[in-house]
Order: structure tokens, then C-alpha cells, then sequence
């Protein structure tokens, strides 16, 4: 599903922030990268939706070279892919139900559709009850799960999450990565980025440090 | 999502955005509306002036002078000659004494009597006035510059083309519609940067919305089109609003303008803006908005890579 070969990312004028990478993540894995804060978790993770470009190797996913992607086909890349950010990028001007709207309607499904699929994934979140209400209501965790069910409302084949149990307390963040854990047994590759691998006891672990796979 | 559906999606959002804040959609469409209502008013009021100058400048005429000292028998014969011309439809000879008694009448309430009654001799000399076959303006100079040019008629002292203070009128009327043109252009432009400001604060508020969206897959087509409908909304809001200002000056001022125009015999009622003027004006207000929006969004997402 995704092959790194001898990725590399520097960042002008002279930092390195990944150096000569190769990996190789299956369909249907649950893998987690882990290292220390720096380490280059983030920017490996950042590369995949081509959020950023490596500046060395080629990375292929779903059989396509991202590096040489061009920019007109970002989109439909993206779109196979759902993203769990750090910072959540939750839209708060809207309700949770619209936020997790948004990525369907991007896809292009009917509204009736998207509402019904948009349901079905904050109900798989726990969160339907709290539909109608504003992120900025949601309790950090609440947040965390809104921002998985936006992530997998049109059912990308693909999770990538980065640090999704970052500033959760134990108990919500056991919740939180369980959540991940049962995507990856209906089928959903995931790859998520974190500093507890243990949270995720069954996954494969790609061990990063300072931007060497170790 | 088909493309009526998409576009559905993005002007509902538009009407959304909008209504948001209505401050700001209420100060766009007021700049927009009165940047368009001053060319709009002066496009009305110049058709009309037209009008009444092609109404009055109909049938032009030429006078024909002779010297002062000129024979009678002279005049007769210069007349007789005229009517021969093929460029001629009609001549009238003045006598000059009837043009003397004319004036004498014409001017008993103010000092021309008076001043016609010490002059020694009768100053006027006979005239004729030519109504000419072809009254194409270069057909009449042609028939002018004949007349005081050439050798057979010489005993003609000075030709008059009645048509001039008509020719001033529509070389006036070019220059107003001119005016009216580039009046409309400067303010066209000044309807585009009103959208493109507009449409560029909306996007900054909008950052995060537009960032989220590009992660989760939008095309900039996407993106683009609420903002698209956004700026072309304004447009079209801000020409009803010209149309509704001058619709309101006509009301205003068509009394008044009648009455006015009266007293120098003119028969002037001010009229609404056509429907084809009307439609022309909304339809060309949506489309500066639009590419007012084109323009702004394409520039900020530029900006954003």
C-alpha cells in the first residue's frame, strides 16, 4: 500500500529531517511509528497525503509516486486518505455533524448520503448524541474522536493519524486508540504516529530516530 | 455531486456567508450600487438628449446671403439659378425689407428697434433659404462649399449652414457619451476592487475552512465556487440597488424635468431603464462580480501553496 524508498526531507537552509528511509506498509496493517519528540514522526507522516514533497527517494502509495504527483491530482490522492491531525483542524463555526460533512461533500456524495454515511461515522465515534453541538462544546477527547469520524466518514482505505492520544487522559486515550485498532479489523490500513506505542499492543512498530529508521 | 448540485451547494453556502455578516454585505452592495447608478443615470439622460437632438435637427437647411449692395433683379436670378441645381429641393428668396420690417417687429421690446431705427440704411441683405434634396450632413457641406467656392457663384457673399448649432449639439452629445463610457469604466473598476477586497477578507476569515478543505481533498474548483457565487451575488444585489437609485431619481425628478423642459418647448418625460437596459445592467453587475471573485480567489489560493 505504501513503499518508502530511500526517502529523504531537508528543510532549508540546512536541517535534516529524514534520512534515507525504506519501509514498507501493507494493505490492512496497523503500524505505528514511535520516537522521541523531533524525531521526524510528523514529517514522515506528512509526506504520505503529500502534504509535503520528499526531497529525496520516492514514495509510492496505492502504486502512484507522490513525489511527482501533480498538483492537480493532490486532490483525488487525499481523498483515499483520512487524516487525523495533532492540532485536529476541527472547523469550529460549525457543528460536528457539518464538520464531518465537509470531507463527503468533497468526495461528491449527495447530501442525503453524506448526512446518512456523516451519521454512521460520528455513531461509530460514540459521538451522535452530539451531532448538532459546536466543537468548541466537546471535551478534548470528544474533539479527538470528532476529528476520527471526519477522518473516516467517506471510508478511505487509508488512516494516518498523528499523535492522535496526544493531551488525553489515559482512560480516553485507551478509548481513543481502540477506536483505530477496530478500523484496522474491518480491512482500513492505519498508521498512526505516537509516543505510547503501547496503547496499540498489537501493532507493527517503525521505530524512528533523528530522522533514521532504527 | 453533479454540477447542478455542486453549484446548488456553493451559492446556498454564498447566501450563507452573506447573510453572516451583514455589515459587510450591506457596505459592499451600497459602494457597488452607487459606482453603478451614476453611469446608469447618465446613459438614461443622455438617450434622451439624443432623442430630442435627432428630433429637431430633421430638416437642416443652408441660408444664402448676397451683398448688401446687391441688386434685386441680382437675388431673383442667383434664386432662379439655385432652383436648377439638382442638389436643391427648395428655395425661399427674403426680400431684404421684409427682413428689416421682420426685426424691427422682433426686437420692438428690446434696443434692436432702436438701434435698427438709426442706422442710416437697411443693414440686412437679401437672403435665400435652401432646403437641400439630400440632407446627409457631407451632402449639404458638399452643396455649402459649392456654393462658396465656385465661380458661378460669386455674386453669393456668404453661406450659412443652419444644421451647425445641430452638428455642435451631437459633436456634444459624442463627447457626453464618452464622458458617460469612461465615467462607466473608471467605476466598473472601482466595482471590481470593491469584490476583489470583499472576496479577499472573506477568504482570510475563511483560512481555516479553505486549508481543511485542501487536506481533505477539495479541488480548487471547490473552493473556489461559494466565493465565485459570493462576489457575483454582490454584483447583482449591488446593480439592483443602481437600478432602484435611479428608478427613484426618474420618479423624483420627472415632474420637475417636464416643467423645466416646457418652458423652452421641449417635450421631456424621463423613463425608466428599459427591460433590456435592465437586464443588461443586472446580468453585467453579476459578471464584474464575478470576475471581481475570480480575480481575488484565484490570487489568495495563489498565495496560499
Amino acid at each position: 500500500m505504501i513503499r518508502f524508498d530511500r526517502i529523504s526531507k531537508r528543510y532549508p537552509p540546512d536541517i535534516t529531517a529524514l534520512t534515507d528511509i525504506s519501509a514498507e506498509i501493507g494493505a490492512g496493517e496497523l503500524v505505528t511509528i514511535t520516537g522521541h519528540s523531533g524525531a521526524g514522526k510528523s514529517t514522515l507522516l506528512r509526506l504520505i497525503p503529500a502534504i509535503e514533497r520528499p526531497t529525496g527517494g520516492s514514495l509510492l502509495v496505492n502504486g502512484q509516486n507522490v513525489g511527482s504527483l501533480r498538483r492537480s491530482a493532490l486532490p483525488y490522492l487525499r481523498r483515499n486518505i483520512g487524516l487525523v491531525f495533532q492540532d485536529q483542524k476541527l472547523l469550529f463555526d460549525r457543528s460536528a455533524l457539518d464538520n464531518v460533512l465537509l470531507p463527503l461533500e468533497i468526495a461528491g456524495f449527495p447530501l442525503k448520503e453524506a448526512k446518512r454515511r456523516a451519521e454512521a461515522a460520528l455513531d461509530k465515534v460514540g459521538l451522535l448524541k452530539r451531532a448538532r453541538a459546536l466543537p468548541i462544546a466537546l471535551s478534548g477527547g470528544e474533539q479527538q474522536r470528532l476529528a476520527i469520524a471526519r477522518a473516516v466518514a467517506h471510508r478511505p482505505a487509508l488512516l494516518l493519524a498523528d499523535e492522535p492520544t496526544a493531551y488525553l487522559d489515559a482512560d480516553t486515550a485507551r478509548d481513543v486508540a481502540n477506536i483505530f485498532i477496530e478500523f484496522q479489523r474491518v480491512g482500513v490500513t492505519v498508521l498512526a504516529a505516537t509516543y505510547d506505542a503501547s496503547l496499540f499492543p498489537v501493532a507493527r512498530q517503525l521505530r524512528l530516530d533523528h530522522g533514521r529508521l532504527t | 455531486m453533479n454540477w447542478i448540485a455542486a453549484q446548488r451547494r456553493a451559492f446556498l453556502l454564498a447566501l450563507r456567508r452573506l447573510a453572516a455578516t451583514p455589515l459587510n454585505t450591506l457596505l459592499s452592495v451600497l459602494g457597488i450600487g452607487i459606482a453603478l447608478a451614476l453611469p446608469v443615470a447618465g446613459y438614461l439622460l443622455l438617450g434622451h438628449v439624443t432623442a430630442l437632438a435627432q428630433g429637431t435637427a430633421a430638416t437642416p437647411q443652408l441660408t444664402v446671403f448676397l451683398a448688401v449692395d446687391a441688386e434685386r433683379k441680382t437675388a431673383q436670378a442667383v434664386e432662379a439659378k439655385l432652383k436648377a441645381e439638382s442638389a436643391v429641393a427648395k428655395t425661399q428668396l427674403l426680400a431684404r425689407e421684409d427682413t428689416l420690417a421682420r426685426m424691427k417687429n422682433a426686437g420692438a421690446s428690446g434696443g434692436l428697434a432702436d438701434a435698427i431705427a438709426v442706422l442710416p440704411k437697411n443693414p440686412f441683405p437679401d437672403a435665400i433659404v435652401i432646403t437641400p434634396a439630400d440632407d446627409a450632413p457631407g451632402a449639404i457641406d458638399q452643396l455649402a462649399a459649392t456654393l462658396r467656392n465656385a465661380r458661378e457663384w460669386r455674386d453669393i457673399e456668404h453661406v450659412q449652414v443652419d444644421a451647425d448649432w445641430a452638428r455642435r449639439l451631437a459633436a456634444l452629445i459624442r463627447l457626453a457619451k464618452t464622458g458617460v463610457l469612461l465615467l462607466a469604466s473608471l467605476l466598473g473598476i472601482g466595482l471590481l476592487a470593491i469584490v476583489f477586497n470583499t472576496i479577499r477578507l472573506q477568504a482570510l476569515t475563511r483560512r481555516d475552512e479553505v486549508e481543511v478543505s485542501r487536506l481533505l481533498g477539495a479541488t480548487d474548483g471547490f473552493i473556489r465556487r461559494p466565493f465565485l457565487w459570493h462576489g457575483s451575488l454582490l454584483g447583482l444585489a449591488g446593480g439592483l440597488l443602481a437600478w432602484l437609485i435611479v428608478a427613484g431619481a426618474v420618479f423624483w425628478l420627472r415632474l420637475p424635468v417636464a416643467e423645466l423642459a416646457s418652458l423652452y418647448g421641449i417635450d421631456l418625460l424621463l423613463a425608466l431603464p428599459g427591460p433590456l437596459e435592465s437586464v443588461l445592467l443586472l446580468g453585467g453587475a453579476a459578471l464584474l462580480g464575478w470576475l471581481g471573485a475570480t480575480l481575488s480567489i484565484g490570487q489568495h489560493l495563489r498565495h496560499m501553496e
